[in-house]
């Protein structure tokens, strides 16, 4: 088989999977959903180093690493972000205190 | 040639991204679905580090650190009301780095295509890599800045703008035939600045209101460019998880899109047709029926039916959990009160789900558009707490609001409304609302957390 063919049926496999395995999600996990496919993406990290680690002309070298960290904050703060979002699902009992992080606690003088 | 045990890997890490997007579709299994995607990453990543024979290790893991620590440090310190700017800021660096790296590589291109012919298609998708990943980056970074506002909300559109668009994107696709034909990197980099510009040209005109579904479709097209970059490398697992985001992403931009109403491409052109601009920015200063927290308190202390309709101001004044507990104290008078979200309330498609559930606030409670639009004609009050758009029966009735044809809750439908707002001015769509005019239509003006206090201890004493 032509090799071009093999990677257009990759291609057309991957499109149907990828719409067939979201068809039914609801509303209410859109944000999150489109988070964690954003996360997903940043895998092109392994394309920035594998490109950095062959190159011998320091430019590209240059180009190369800053791939690299755009990628990383992209793999790595997407994967961190959305599972900020679903703890927020996770926790139902007001049993834990309403402790935001960072300052959003801090106004919360109200509560009886 | 990639050894057979590296492209298993590759295979496992795919399963484990399409086993991430199938968990991330339900609430019970997300959280665990989202970890499977890490897991899956991670194991690419040390894969190649295991398998290549890399140079320049030690500065390579010195910028996945660098990123690591940005990414942790911004994904944990960001405030849940801004996450769809940080979703945005991450989609588009990824892009940006799918670029770089198509660059990168045609620069080796183009240094071996004296000696041996570069497949023609491996160049048509370093193009196309290099092209849409800019635009992913540039109108990613305007999308990040019309919600941080700092850039203005409004469409921005000026004179020659479909022009400049068409005539940059004309000029960069016959820039990739002629890369197709005779490998450079000048070529690539004038695509890449080419793309850059039409990226910025393609959110500019987009308004406030239809961001969400923007953020989306970018996110789709990172997804399509990181598949392209894979095939540029022969890289199996970026064609599949670039792939796998490219298809669920524009499946889901058009799920959004259904949501408000909208089609993409009037989202994306409507305001260079000159349909989307109209609609006052300024105050109206009409007048309209406003009261205080006393009043309002024995409106809602003594209905049978009060639902809440939470917009992105409940969660701008941190007021959502005051809210919960006036709903905790209703509900122990034996009001019967739940939520109803609009699934464009916030900033994007469920954005308001995320911010209720970090003040705790009951799943049972929220109910769905679809699933609440009914009961509003048999409830007493209806409680709009920093929400507009969503409510305006201007989607129903005004052709040519930027809003027309979006589903809306409601709202004018109850027997009474208390609109909860900082003042008079427009909604993120930049319109009117009639039905703050209408005589059952009591306003509650002033900060949200601070009324909401008032009203919890007003309700308490009745």
């Amino acid at each position: 088989m032509d090799e071009s063919i093999v990677w257009l049926t990759i291609f057309v496999l991957s499109v149907f999977v990828g719409v067939e395995v979201i068809s039914k999600v609801s509303a209410t996990l859109h944000t999150p959903l489109m988070s964690g496919a954003n996360a997903i993406h940043g895998v092109i990290l392994v394309g920035a180093m594998l490109v950095t680690g062959t190159t011998e002309s320091t430019i590209a070298l240059i180009v190369g690493l800053v791939a690299v960290v755009l990628a990383t904050l992209n793999l790595v703060g997407g994967f961190v972000v959305t599972d900020r979002m679903l703890q927020m699902f996770g926790r139902r009992k007001p049993s834990a205190p309403a402790a935001d992080q960072g300052s959003a606690g801090a106004g919360k003088g109200a509560s009886a | 040639m990639i050894p057979t045990w590296v492209q298993l890997a590759y295979l496992v890490a795919a399963v484990c991204f399409i086993v991430a997007l199938k968990g991330l579709s339900s609430p019970r299994t997300a959280r665990q679905g989202n970890v499977i995607g890490a897991v899956g990453a991670l194991l690419a990543v040390v894969v190649v580090f295991w398998e290549t024979d890399l140079d320049h290790v030690v500065a390579i893991l010195a910028a996945i650190a660098v990123g690591a620590v940005g990414g942790v440090v911004g994904a944990q310190r960001v405030q849940m009301t801004q996450m769809p700017q940080l979703v945005a800021l991450f989609n588009g660096v990824g892009g940006g780095a799918a670029a770089l790296v198509a660059l990168v590589e045609l620069d080796e291109l183009s240094q071996i295509a004296s000696v041996a012919d570069v497949a023609e298609f491996d160049l048509a998708a370093t193009a196309f890599t290099v092209l849409v990943g800019s635009v992913s980056f540039a109108g990613s970074l305007v999308t990040f800045g019309k919600l941080q506002e700092l850039l203005p909300t409004k469409p921005i559109v000026f004179p020659g703008l479909p022009v400049a668009f068409g005539g940059s994107f004309l000029v960069a696709l016959g820039l990739s035939v002629l890369l197709v034909l005779d490998p450079a990197l000048w070529p690539g980099i004038a695509i890449g600045a080419l793309g850059l510009a039409v990226g910025a040209m393609l959110v500019l005109p987009v308004g406030g209101a239809d961001v969400p579904i923007v953020i989306s479709l970018l996110n789709a097209f990172t997804g399509l460019t990181v598949a392209a970059g894979g095939y540029v490398l022969g890289n199996t697992l970026l064609v599949v998880a670039g792939t796998l985001v490219g298809a669920s992403g524009t499946f889901l931009t058009r799920l959004m899109a259904a949501a408000m109403g909208r089609s993409l491409m009037n989202t994306l052109f409507g305001a260079l047709k000159g349909g989307s601009t109209l609609g006052a920015t300024e105050a109206s200063d009409r007048p309209v029926r406003s009261s205080g927290p006393e009043d309002v308190a024995i409106k809602l202390g003594y209905a049978q039916r009060v639902l809440i309709v939470p917009g992105y101001g409940l969660a701008v004044a941190q007021a959502q959990h005051a809210l919960r507990e006036l709903v905790d104290v209703l509900g122990e008078r034996g009001v019967q009160v739940d939520y109803a979200i609009h699934p464009v309330a916030g900033r994007m498609p469920g954005h308001m789900n995320v911010l209720l559930a970090e003040a705790q606030v009951p799943y049972e409670q929220l109910k769905e558009m679809d699933e609440i639009n009914d009961q509003f004609k048999d409830t007493d009050v209806v409680l709009v707490v920093g929400a507009n758009d969503v409510v305006n029966p201007a989607a129903r009735t005004t052709e040519g609001a930027p809003i027309y044809g979006m589903p809306i809750l409601n709202a004018d439908r109850a027997e009474e409304v208390v609109f909860m707002k900082r003042s008079m001015g427009p909604g993120f769509a930049g319109i009117e609302n009639e039905l703050m005019f209408v005589d059952s239509t009591t306003m509650l003006f002033g900060d949200a957390k601070e009324n909401m206090s008032k009203l919890v201890n007003a309700v308490k004493t009745l």
